[in-house]
C-alpha cells in the first residue's frame, strides 16, 4: 500500500497540530505541518498531498469569529487550489477549528445563490468555552472518515460549535443527503436530550458534517484526543481500552488510498 | 477618509445571550428588576472605504449572516441611534486610548485580505437600555458594562471622527537634579515617580552620582528603580533578616538562600550522583531531569495587583508571564501544562457592604477565570490543575497564582549571552501598557490605585506568544540563538539589565518597533508590553533567525548589542541617554535590613461536648463551603485536555465530576512517562501557627500528587509566598518561619525546592464612612505546588469508589487537630489544634503508598484534608456513584478520646499525611503488607446502596444518601 501524504495545516493560533500529525502518523500516513503562509507563498504545496486536515486551536484568536479570518483567506487567496484538492478524489478533515474554518469557507458546504454560506457555527448555548465528553453517532453511510464507525466517545472543547442552518428546507436537505454525519447522542445511542448530551446546543444534534461526496468531514469532537486508552476520562474504573474510539477516523483516511 | 461603525445584532429568532448576562449581572447589582439590556458588539473602520466596501466587508467578514444581522453607517448617522427597542438608553464602550485590542488587530488583517483600504480599526460595544433611569444606567455602566482602568462609557450617541493614536515624539533629553535634593524631596521624586524606593535606597543613588559628578538622567533612575524593585530583585526575602520567634532567635544574610534554597543544596549534596536537579533557583523556572531525552522546568508566578485592577487582563497576562517564564528557561523549554490558584473574597457579599474603588469579588473571579481561561487555551496548553480559596480578607486584594510546566531537551537545559551577539527582541510591539508595573507591584492597593496606576494594567494577546512559541521552539532547534529570557516585569529594561549582567549591552532604543508614536525613550525601556522575549543571537545566525520569524508572520527586530564593557548603555538615534556601570545596576543596592518578630498566637482548645448533635448538617455545611465546593464551573472552561496527553483529568469518576486530587499528563507522545501536578495551601492555619501552616501546604501538595501514583523521590517543590505588609515585623516574621517550615520539610522528605517566588504587601486601603482609613492584610497565603513523575501511567490511579464488595481503609492518624479546619469554619468557631506534620510518618507512609500504587493494589486512592475524613468519603462515594459504610471504631487516632470529641475528631480533624483507600478483598493482605509498621485502619467497605453510612460501633451517627452530598458539594459554584 503506498503510504499517502497527509498535510497538517496550521496558522497562526493552530494548536492541535502535533498530535494530529500523530493520530495520522499512527493510522498509517505520512504527515507534514505545513505553515498557512508556505502555501500563500506557493499554493501548489498541496498537489503532493492526499489528505488535508486543518486541526484544532484558535487560528487568528478566534477573532470576528471562530475560523473566519483562516477562512476568509482560502476564499479570498486560494479558492482554485483548494477547489483542484477538493475535486480530485482527495481527503479533507477539519477538526473543531478546521471545521469551524471549513463551515465558514465554503469548501465544506457550497454557498447558497446569495453566495453566503448555508450554515454555520456559532456559540454554544450556554456562551462559556465547555471541555467535557460526548456520545457521538454516524448517522450517514457516505462520510468516508465514519467508515464502519457506530457509535464513538470522544472529547469536546470549543466555545463556537453549536451548528445551525439557514433554514430548515436547508436542514432537511442535508439530512436526507445523510450528510449531517454525527450526531451527539446519550450513552445509549438514543438522541441527545439536551444539555449535556448535546453539549453546545447544536440544531438537530450535529456534531460533524461532510460534503455531498463523503469526502470533506468537518466535526467538533476531537478523535486525535483519543488514540490511546489512557486518555478516556473513566479508564482507572473501567480498564484500558487496546486502542482509543478516534483512531478509526484516521484509519478510515489512509485506507481511503489503499 | 471615513469613519464607520458597523453595528451587530442577533438576527430574528437567536438570543441575545450577551444582553441577557449583562441584565443578569444588573438585577445582581442591585437595580430595578425591571431592567432589560440589549446588547451589540461592533467595529469602527477608520480609511477610504465606501459605502459598498463597508456593507460587504459587514457581510461576508464581520458579522455571520446565519445567526446575526448588522447595521452599516457613518459614524452619528441617525440609523445607528435608532433603539431596537422602546424609550431605551443608549451606552457605548469603548477602548482606551493605546489599550490592546487584538480583534481589531485580526479584524484588520482580515480586511486587508479582502483587498479593503483600511488605516484603523476599533472593536466597541453598545447596550440599549430600559426599565430604569440614566442614574441606574449610570451606575449600570461604572459597575458592570465597562471597567474605567481601560474603556470608557459614552452615554448616547458616540461622537468620534478619527481613532488615530499617538502624536510624533520630540526628543528630549531629561536630566534629574537629584545630588541637591533632601530627604523628604528624595522621598517625594520616589514616590511622585513611581518608583517605589525607600530613603536609604534614594539615597545611595544620590550618593552614586554625587561621586560620577553629574546628575542622572531619567531613564538611568528607572533602570535602578526597576532592577531595585520588589518584583525583580527580591529584596526583602533576599536580604538581612533579624529573627525571633519564642523559642529561637536567627540572624540571616540572605533568608532565602539560608532556608529554602539551603534545603535543596543539601539535598543535593545528599543525592550525590543520584541529584536529579538540573537547575535550581537560578533561571525563569526551575528545571529537574524527566527521561532520556527530556527535563521538566514547572514554575509559578503572581499577578495580584494588576488583577485587582482588571480581573481579566490582570489574570490573562499572569498566565502569559509564566508561560514566558518557561519559555526562557535554559534555551526555551516547550510548556505543557498550566496550574493556576486563585485566592476571593466571597462572591456573594452584597455590593452595599463594598468599600468604594473595590470591584466585587464575583466580578473578580468571572474575571480571573476568563482571562486564564482564554489566555491558556489560546496557547494550546492544557490547564490541568488549581484550586480557589475564599476568605474575606483578599477583598480589593484578591491573588491569582499562575504556573507552567515545560518539556525541554536535556542539552538545551543552560544558556549564555556572549560579547558581540545582537540583543533582538521578537513578538509583540512596545506600547504605553504596563508602565510601571515592576515598581507598582511593591505598592500597597488602595481605592486610588485604579486612578494612579492605570498604566499598570495590561490586556494580552495570546496569539502573538503562541507565534512566538512555535518560531521560538524551532530556532532554539535550529541552534539560532545563544541565550533567550522573557520580557516580564521592568520590560526590556529588565530583560536586558539581566542578560547583559556579566558583559555589558548597548540599546539601541529608537529601534525598538512601537503600536503608535509618541513614546518616549523611558517609556520604551520600561514598557512591559506583552508577548515579547529577547534573544541574544550570533551576527552569522542573524539572517536566518529573522526568515524564521517573518516567516511565520513574527517581528523580529535588533534593539541592541551585547558588548563586553560592563556598562548599560542606553542610546536614541546616537544620542546616550543612560550610560550606568552593571555593577552599580546589580550589586549597588544597599542590603536592606529587616526585623522579623513571631509570637505563637495563644489558642483556646474547642471545647467538643455537645457539639456532635447535627454531624450530618456539619458535612453538608463543610462540602457546601466555597473551599470544598465543586468548581466544575471552572474546570469545564479550561482545555484540560489539548496536547492529547492527558491521562487523569482534574474531573473524575463516574460521571466525570468527582474531584481528582491530582492531574497527570503525559508529555511525551508516544511514551508513557508521567508527570503529576498538584498543590497545598492552607491560609486558615496560618492564623494559628504559620510553621504548621507551611509544613501542612507542603505535605497535602506531595499527598495529592502521591494519592494518584506519583514517585515520592521524584517530587519537585515550589513556593509562592503572597504575605501582607512585610516592614512590620510581626509580618515579616510569620513569613520567615513558614520559609523555616519549607526547610525543616524539604531535607526530611528529601524534597528540593527548584523554584519560587513572592509578593509582598498585599494590602489593600479605603476611608470607611466616616473618613478612617481601614486596612484590609490578606492573611499569610503559601502556595506549594508539587511536581512529581510516575514512570508508567497505566499504574495511575484516581479517588472515586469502584466497586461495591471493596474494602476502605484509612491510612494515617488522626489527631485532635481541628484549629483551622472546615469544621471550625461552617460552626463558626475558634481555636483548637492546628494540624502538625511528622516527617517520619511521612517518610514510611509516602514511599509504601507509591509502593502499593504501583504494584496495582489500590483501586480508589483519596487524600484526607479539608473536612477529614467525612468529606473525604463523600467525595469518594459519590464520585464513584457508589455508597460506602465506615465504623469509626476502627479509626486510629493518636489517643483514645471520649463521646462527641470522639466522634467529631475522626470524622472533621485535619490530620495530615492520611489516606482513605480503597482495595479489592483479594488483595487486603498484600496492601496491609506493604503499610508493614505503618498505620492502616481497615475501616469499612464500598457499598452497593446509594448512601455514605457512618458507624460508632453499633450505633449509626450518619446515612446521607450520595445524591444529597453530591448536591451539597455542586450547587454553590454552579454558575
Amino acid at each position: 500500500m503506498t503510504v499517502p501524504k497527509v498535510l497538517v495545516l496550521r496558522a497562526p493560533g493552530t494548536n492541535c497540530d502535533h498530535e494530529t500529525k500523530y493520530a495520522f502518523e499512527l493510522a498509517g500516513g505520512q504527515a507534514d505541518r505545513v505553515h498557512l503562509n508556505r502555501v500563500l507563498d506557493n499554493p501548489s504545496l498541496i498537489e503532493q498531498y492526499q489528505i488535508m486536515c486543518i486541526p484544532g486551536g484558535f487560528s487568528y484568536g478566534d477573532d470576528v469569529a471562530a475560523g473566519r479570518i483562516f477562512a476568509n483567506q482560502l476564499r479570498s487567496q486560494l479558492a482554485d487550489v483548494m477547489h483542484e484538492f477538493k475535486n480530485s478524489d482527495k481527503l479533507i478533515l477539519g477538526i473543531c477549528n478546521g471545521f469551524q474554518v471549513l463551515i465558514k469557507s465554503g469548501l465544506l458546504l457550497d454557498d447558497d445563490a446569495s453566495g453566503d454560506p448555508p450554515a454555520t457555527l456559532c456559540w454554544n448555548n450556554h456562551g462559556l468555552y465547555e471541555d467535557r465528553w460526548v456520545h457521538l453517532q454516524n448517522s450517514s453511510d457516505k462520510c468516508v472518515f465514519l467508515r464502519g464507525v457506530s457509535q464513538v466517545y470522544l472529547p469536546i472543547a470549543h466555545a463556537e460549535g453549536k451548528f445551525v442552518m439557514r433554514s430548515d428546507v436547508v436542514a432537511d436537505q442535508l439530512d436526507s443527503n445523510q450528510q449531517l454525519a454525527l450526531r451527539y447522542v446519550s450513552a445509549n445511542g438514543t438522541p441527545a436530550n439536551g444539555f449535556p448530551e448535546n453539549p453546545n446546543g447544536a440544531q438537530r444534534n450535529v456534531a460533524g458534517v461532510c460534503d455531498d461526496s463523503g469526502r470533506i468531514f468537518g466535526l467538533m469532537p476531537h478523535p486525535e484526543r483519543f488514540l490511546d486508552g489512557t486518555q478516556h476520562p473513566r479508564w482507572t474504573r473501567d480498564g484500558l481500552q487496546a486502542e482509543g474510539d478516534g483512531v478509526a477516523i484516521f484509519k478510515n483516511a489512509i485506507e481511503y488510498f489503499a | 477618509m471615513s469613519l464607520w461603525e458597523i453595528d451587530i445584532y442577533p438576527a430574528a429568532g437567536h438570543v441575545d445571550r450577551a444582553g441577557e448576562e449583562v441584565t443578569s449581572d444588573a438585577v445582581d447589582l442591585g437595580l430595578d428588576p425591571a431592567i432589560k439590556v440589549a446588547a451589540v458588539h461592533g467595529y469602527l473602520l477608520e480609511g477610504d472605504i465606501a459605502a459598498e466596501e463597508a456593507k460587504m466587508l459587514a457581510d461576508k467578514l464581520l458579522a455571520d449572516s446565519v445567526v446575526e444581522k448588522t447595521v452599516v453607517a457613518e459614524v452619528g448617522a441617525a440609523e445607528l441611534q435608532q433603539s431596537p427597542v422602546a424609550d431605551a438608553l443608549l451606552v457605548h464602550v469603548i477602548n482606551k486610548p493605546g489599550v490592546m485590542d487584538p480583534v481589531a488587530m485580526s479584524a484588520q488583517k482580515g480586511i486587508q485580505d479582502l483587498g479593503v483600504a483600511v488605516d484603523q480599526v476599533s472593536t466597541f460595544r453598545k447596550y440599549w437600555v430600559t426599565g430604569v433611569d440614566q442614574e441606574s444606567v449610570n451606575r449600570l455602566a461604572e459597575k458592570v458594562l465597562a471597567n474605567d482602568a481601560i474603556e470608557e462609557a459614552v452615554h448616547g450617541p458616540l461622537e468620534l471622527d478619527a481613532l488615530a493614536v499617538g502624536t510624533a515624539y520630540q526628543f528630549e533629553l531629561n536630566i534629574v537634579p537629584i545630588r541637591e535634593l533632601d530627604n523628604d524631596a528624595l522621598e517625594l521624586l520616589s514616590k511622585e515617580g513611581q518608583l517605589y524606593l525607600t530613603l536609604v535606597e534614594m539615597q545611595t543613588i544620590q550618593k552614586h552620582f554625587q561621586e560620577l559628578d553629574r546628575d542622572p538622567t531619567d531613564i538611568e533612575l528607572e533602570s535602578v528603580a526597576q532592577t531595585w524593585s520588589e518584583h525583580c530583585s527580591h529584596k526583602t526575602l533576599a536580604g538581612r533578616i533579624a529573627y525571633k520567634d519564642g523559642e529561637t532567635e536567627r540572624h540571616f544574610e540572605n533568608m532565602l538562600k539560608e532556608t529554602i534554597f539551603a534545603a535543596t543544596v543539601k539535598i543535593r549534596e545528599e543525592l550525590g550522583d543520584d541529584d536529579w536537579c538540573v537547575s535550581v533557583f537560578k533561571d525563569n523556572a526551575g528545571i529537574v531531569t524527566f527521561d532520556d531525552q527530556y527535563n521538566v522546568a514547572f514554575k509559578v508566578e503572581t499577578h495580584n495587583h494588576p488583577s485587582a485592577l482588571e480581573p481579566y487582563g490582570g489574570a490573562n497576562t499572569g498566565i502569559g508571564g509564566v508561560i514566558r517564564d518557561t519559555l526562557g528557561t535554559g534555551l526555551g523549554a516547550k510548556p505543557i501544562c498550566n496550574t493556576d490558584v486563585f485566592c476571593f473574597a466571597n462572591p456573594d457579599v452584597a455590593h452595599s457592604d463594598l468599600p468604594s474603588g473595590v470591584l466585587h469579588p464575583r466580578r473578580v473571579m468571572k474575571g480571573v477565570v476568563s482571562g486564564v481561561r482564554d489566555y491558556g487555551n489560546r496557547m494550546g496548553i492544557p490547564t490541568v490543575n488549581g484550586a480557589i480559596y475564599f476568605d474575606d480578607r483578599y477583598l480589593g486584594n484578591p491573588l491569582v497564582y499562575a504556573g507552567n510546566v515545560g518539556l525541554i531537551p536535556k542539552e538545551k537545559s543552560f544558556k549564555e549571552a556572549y560579547a558581540g551577539e545582537w540583543a533582538v527582541v521578537i513578538g509583540g510591539r512596545t506600547g504605553r501598557d504596563g508602565i510601571h508595573g515592576a515598581t507598582f507591584s511593591s505598592a500597597e492597593l488602595t481605592s486610588d490605585s485604579e486612578m494612579l496606576s492605570g498604566g499598570a494594567v495590561q490586556i494580552g494577546n495570546a496569539i502573538t506568544e503562541k507565534m512566538v512559541t512555535d518560531v521560538l521552539l524551532e530556532a532554539r532547534d535550529r541552534n539560532l540563538y545563544s541565550c533567550v529570557t522573557d520580557c516580564g516585569a521592568g520590560g526590556l529594561s529588565s530583560a536586558l539589565g539581566e542578560m547583559g549582567e556579566e558583559i555589558g549591552v548597548e540599546v539601541y532604543l529608537d529601534k525598538a518597533p512601537l503600536k503608535y508614536d509618541g513614546l518616549n525613550y523611558t517609556e520604551i525601556w520600561i514598557s512591559e508590553a506583552q508577548e515579547r522575549m529577547v534573544f541574544s543571537v550570533p551576527d552569522e545566525h542573524w539572517e536566518e533567525f529573522r526568515t524564521l520569524c517573518e516567516s511565520e508572520g513574527v517581528e523580529a527586530t535588533i534593539v541592541g548589542k551585547f558588548v563586553d564593557h560592563g556598562r548599560l548603555v542606553l542610546k536614541y538615534h546616537d544620542q546616550v541617554v543612560g550610560d550606568v556601570t552593571m555593577d552599580f545596576l546589580h550589586d549597588g543596592r544597599p542590603p536592606i535590613i529587616r526585623e522579623a518578630h513571631y509570637e505563637i498566637p495563644a489558642i483556646e482548645p474547642i471545647d467538643l461536648e455537645g457539639k456532635a448533635e447535627n454531624l450530618e448538617s456539619d458535612l453538608l455545611g463543610i462540602l457546601s463551603s466555597l473551599n470544598v465546593a465543586s468548581k466544575e464551573w471552572v474546570v469545564r472552561q479550561y482545555d484540560h485536555e489539548v496536547q492529547a496527553g492527558s491521562v487523569l483529568k482534574p474531573l473524575v469518576g463516574v460521571e466525570n465530576d468527582g474531584p481528582g486530587d491530582a492531574a497527570v499528563v503525559r508529555p511525551v507522545l508516544g511514551s508513557d512517562r508521567g508527570i503529576t501536578v498538584s498543590c497545598g495551601m492552607n491560609p486558615r492555619y496560618g492564623d494559628y501557627d504559620t510553621y504548621h501552616m507551611a509544613a501542612s501546604a507542603i505535605d497535602e501538595a506531595i499527598r495529592n500528587s502521591v494519592a494518584v501514583g506519583a514517585d515520592p523521590t521524584r517530587i519537585a517543590l515550589l513556593d509562592n509566598f503572597c504575605w501582607g505588609y512585610t516592614d512590620r515585623p510581626e509580618t515579616l516574621g510569620s513569613l520567615v518561619r513558614a520559609a523555616l517550615a519549607c526547610h525543616d520539610m524539604a531535607v526530611a522528605l528529601k524534597t528540593p525546592f527548584i523554584s519560587g517566588k513572592d509578593s509582598l504587601n498585599n494590602e489593600f486601603s479605603y476611608q470607611d464612612d466616616v473618613g478612617e482609613k481601614v486596612t484590609i492584610s490578606i492573611p499569610p497565603t503559601l502556595l506549594i505546588s508539587a511536581m512529581g513523575q510516575i514512570e508508567d501511567v497505566t499504574t495511575c490511579t484516581s479517588m472515586d469508589a469502584k466497586e461495591a464488595g471493596n474494602v476502605v481503609y484509612q491510612v494515617g492518624t488522626t489527631k485532635r487537630e481541628l484549629g483551622g479546619s472546615h469544621w471550625t469554619l461552617v460552626r463558626e468557631l475558634d481555636g483548637g489544634a492546628v494540624p502538625t506534620v511528622c516527617t517520619d510518618t511521612c517518610n514510611q507512609i509516602f514511599p509504601a503508598m507509591h509502593q502499593a500504587i504501583k504494584a496495582g493494589l489500590v483501586r480508589a486512592c483519596h487524600d484526607m484534608s479539608e473536612g477529614g475524613l467525612a468529606v473525604a468519603a463523600a467525595e469518594m462515594a459519590f464520585a464513584g456513584g457508589l455508597g460506602m459504610t465506615l465504623d469509626l471504631r476502627a479509626v486510629t487516632t493518636d489517643q483514645p478520646f471520649d463521646g462527641d470529641a470522639d466522634k467529631v475528631i475522626k470524622l472533621f480533624a485535619e490530620s495530615n499525611t492520611r489516606f482513605l483507600v480503597e482495595v479489592a478483598p483479594e488483595n487486603c493482605s498484600a496492601f496491609e503488607a506493604v503499610f508493614s509498621g505503618s498505620t492502616v485502619s481497615r475501616i469499612g467497605s464500598v457499598t452497593e446502596d446509594d448512601q455514605l453510612m457512618i458507624n460508632d460501633g453499633e450505633q449509626n451517627v450518619l446515612r446521607t444518601p450520595i445524591g444529597q452530598l453530591k448536591e451539597a458539594w455542586q450547587t454553590p459554584l454552579r454558575w
